[in-house]
């Protein structure tokens, strides 16, 4: 029998699935080697029985807590996909503010309605998470690695060296000698460097390295005159949930 | 007479949780409505006091289907704040933007979400061994929709490049001219696509109601307008609020709006009735061969609407692309001053119009922010269509066609229910 893969989401913006749907050129391939049961954006069936679950978006409810435990409880294998099932991703800012400052900024007079964590969880602080795919959205060649280290029960090859790495391959010029801030020597590669490509600095959508050398970041900083104050609020931007903690 | 008892949970082929519910006891309807149970994420929350150069790659975050779109509304309410007129190259190249986008998105809509009901499975994946033709089709152009993004802003879900007064990187001519020979290459496919949704028979309903969109003197509004109400005509975009006014439902989990009456209707439908006239010729050809004569007051037909604006698009986009190719490109630099200041984006997205308005202080930071989605303009149309739908067909059809049609229904609105910015949590006892 074909692995019966099954997709699922909660606080999320469905970006990293659309980026599933939108492979367009290996979808076939993929149909033809797992059964896929679930896929609310896509598809109608819905099944209860899976092997491997694959999950986007944070968790910010009890209810979602919940159901992603009976989800762990169902798979032999949970993949985390995108930066808000990973890290927290932006939904973790709002763990930064008073959660009554924040409702009230969206609901006003009808924020005491609302049910809410106070903060927004990745999904490895409730449940076990076997594979993670990093970043804002997922990287389609990354996400195919990983699919296909599922499939061949092996371990994906995922980078753990910064992103400054990858920036160099590509000839950027430094995003820091271009008067811009970025996040890049503690963030883990594999997305290409695409942001200081396209010439901003990288946001660190893709989380921390295994172990950041933080201090490299000081030094760089220190080289360019500016201080860790300024960039807290860019480190912030996809890592909230970790800084908080 | 007939007791049927609906509950959709976690509808299925739109993007962000929506349940549809219906009771009826002896005949008599009981409650008809679209619940909306998606979790809330708090933008406008937390985005406030972050500086003004990260709030449009904050807000495309909102949603991966329109993300151009909220990248597009929030840039231009900056601009407005801030006072800057972007150079004609880069309103060229966000035109364009958006047209990848709306192509991108009317054609996932179509082939994968849509057309399954119509041939009656579950999925557009089980339609490989039928009709592997169309299949192939629906992935070729997604995947040109997707490459055209990527090369105006380096890639279609969260752009890089698009940002407050231009562009970080200037798309290369080359690409561009790859992109519009590609489209070029696929007017046969559009024309395909024309024949496929022929056979296609849209469920009947008739119920008129307001239509809303930007309308223009000069093109069919995408990019930029002023507000056009069916029922009450134009008005400045910074009015916005007199035609988003929210409110909440005892019975659901969003915010509903209206402008002039019980509800309207935003989206390709809307525009189409409202814009006619500027259509561009291959889209008015389109609509005449479908037999479409606006204005249409079947929603069904949205999914028609989105078809001949998708021909709107593949054919200015061939126009622009071949006059900015032959012009060739400039290497410009945004150029930004920032300033205390509140301003309006309004931007029509693949579902309807969307509203982004913010303020900032003196220093950049943004201290106020509202974003107003077409999906939750739609809630309260979308109901009331159910409403007038359910009693029309509760004694003539089984429980499973009724479900069926009110998924359809919904689904023919592509409904995107994670964009909704504004959710409200109100216990219904069912």
């Amino acid at each position: 029998m074909k692995p019966r893969v099954a997709f699922f989401d909660f606080a999320s913006c469905e970006g990293c699935q659309l980026t599933v749907i939108n492979l367009e050129d290996e979808i076939l391939d993929i149909l033809d080697k797992v059964d896929i049961v679930n896929f609310r954006e896509a598809i109608s069936d819905q099944s209860e029985e899976y092997d491997v679950a694959i999950i986007e978006g944070s968790i910010t409810r009890e209810h979602d807590k919940e159901r992603l435990e009976k989800i762990r409880e169902k798979a032999k294998v949970v993949v985390a996909i995108g930066a808000c099932a990973t890290t927290g991703g932006l939904n973790a800012l709002k763990n930064l503010k008073p959660l009554s400052f924040i409702k009230n900024a969206v609901y006003g007079e009808s924020a005491s309605y609302y049910n809410s964590f106070d903060k927004a969880y990745p999904i490895s602080a409730f449940v076990k998470v076997d594979y993670f795919v990093w970043g804002c959205p997922i990287d389609k060649n990354e996400f195919l690695e990983v699919f296909r280290s599922i499939l061949l029960g092996k371990k994906p090859e995922i980078p753990n060296y910064p992103i400054c790495v990858e920036c160099r391959l590509k000839e950027n010029i430094c995003v820091f000698e271009k008067g811009m801030t970025c996040v890049g020597p503690i963030t883990r590669a594999g997305c290409g460097a695409i942001c200081p490509s396209y010439g901003s600095g990288c946001e660190g959508c893709r989380g921390y390295l295994d172990n950041p050398e933080i201090n490299a970041e000081k030094d760089i900083l220190k080289k360019y005159g500016k201080t860790v104050d300024q960039i807290t609020s860019d480190i912030n931007l996809f890592n909230a949930y970790r800084e908080d903690k | 007479m007939k007791d049927i008892n609906i509950h959709v949970k976690y509808l299925t082929r739109v993007e962000g949780h929506g349940d549809i519910v219906v009771n009826a006891n002896n005949g008599n309807i009981e409650k008809i409505s679209l619940d909306v149970i998606e979790s809330p994420r708090f933008f406008e929350g937390f985005m406030i006091g972050r500086s003004w150069n990260e709030i449009s790659h904050i807000v495309c975050r909102i949603c991966g289907i329109c993300s151009v779109g909220h990248s597009t509304a929030s840039i231009k309410a900056t601009e407005e704040a801030f006072g800057i007129i972007p150079s004609e190259q880069t309103i060229t190249l966000r035109k364009l933007n958006l047209y990848a986008e709306f192509i991108q998105s009317h054609i996932l809509h179509l082939y994968f979400l849509a057309v399954p009901d119509f041939l009656n499975v579950t999925s557009a994946f089980k339609l490989i061994p039928t009709h592997p033709q169309a299949v192939l089709r629906g992935l070729k152009l997604k995947k040109l929709a997707n490459d055209f993004s990527g090369v105006i802003c380096g890639r279609h879900i969260h752009n890089l490049s698009q940002v407050v007064g231009g562009y970080t990187a200037i798309p290369k001519k080359k690409d561009l001219e790859d992109v519009l020979r590609r489209l070029e290459e696929a007017l046969p496919d559009l024309n395909e696509t024309v024949e496929l949704l022929k056979q296609l028979k849209m469920p009947e309903l008739d119920r008129e109601t307001e239509y809303i969109s930007l309308q223009s003197d000069n093109e069919f509004a995408l990019y930029d307008g002023e507000i056009y109400s069916s029922d009450t005509g134009r008005d400045n975009h910074k009015n916005y609020k007199k035609y988003t006014n929210e409110f909440c439902v005892p019975h659901s989990t969003a915010k509903h709006a209206k402008a002039n009456r019980d509800s309207f209707m935003v989206g390709s439908l809307a525009r189409v009735n409202n814009n006619f006239d500027k259509l561009s010729p291959l889209a008015k050809s389109v609509a005449s061969s479908v037999g479409f004569k606006a204005p249409i007051n079947n929603p069904y037909y949205n999914n028609v609407a989105q078809l001949i604006e998708t021909a709107h698009c593949f054919e200015e986009s061939i126009k622009m692309l071949t006059e900015l190719t032959r012009k060739g490109l400039k290497e410009e630099t945004p150029k930004v001053t920032v300033r205390a200041g509140n301003g309006v984006g309004a931007v029509e997205v693949p579902r309807g119009i969307l509203y982004h308005e913010y303020s900032y202080n003196s220093e950049g930071k943004l201290t106020y922010a509202n974003c107003i989605i077409p999906t939750g303009q739609n809630l309260e149309n979308i109901e009331l269509d159910m409403k007038k739908l359910v009693p029309e067909i509760i004694e003539k059809e089984n429980e499973s066609e009724i479900t069926k049609k009110l998924e359809m229904l919904v689904r023919a609105y592509d409904p995107c229910i994670s964009c909704s910015t504004h959710l409200l949590n109100v216990d219904f006892k069912k």
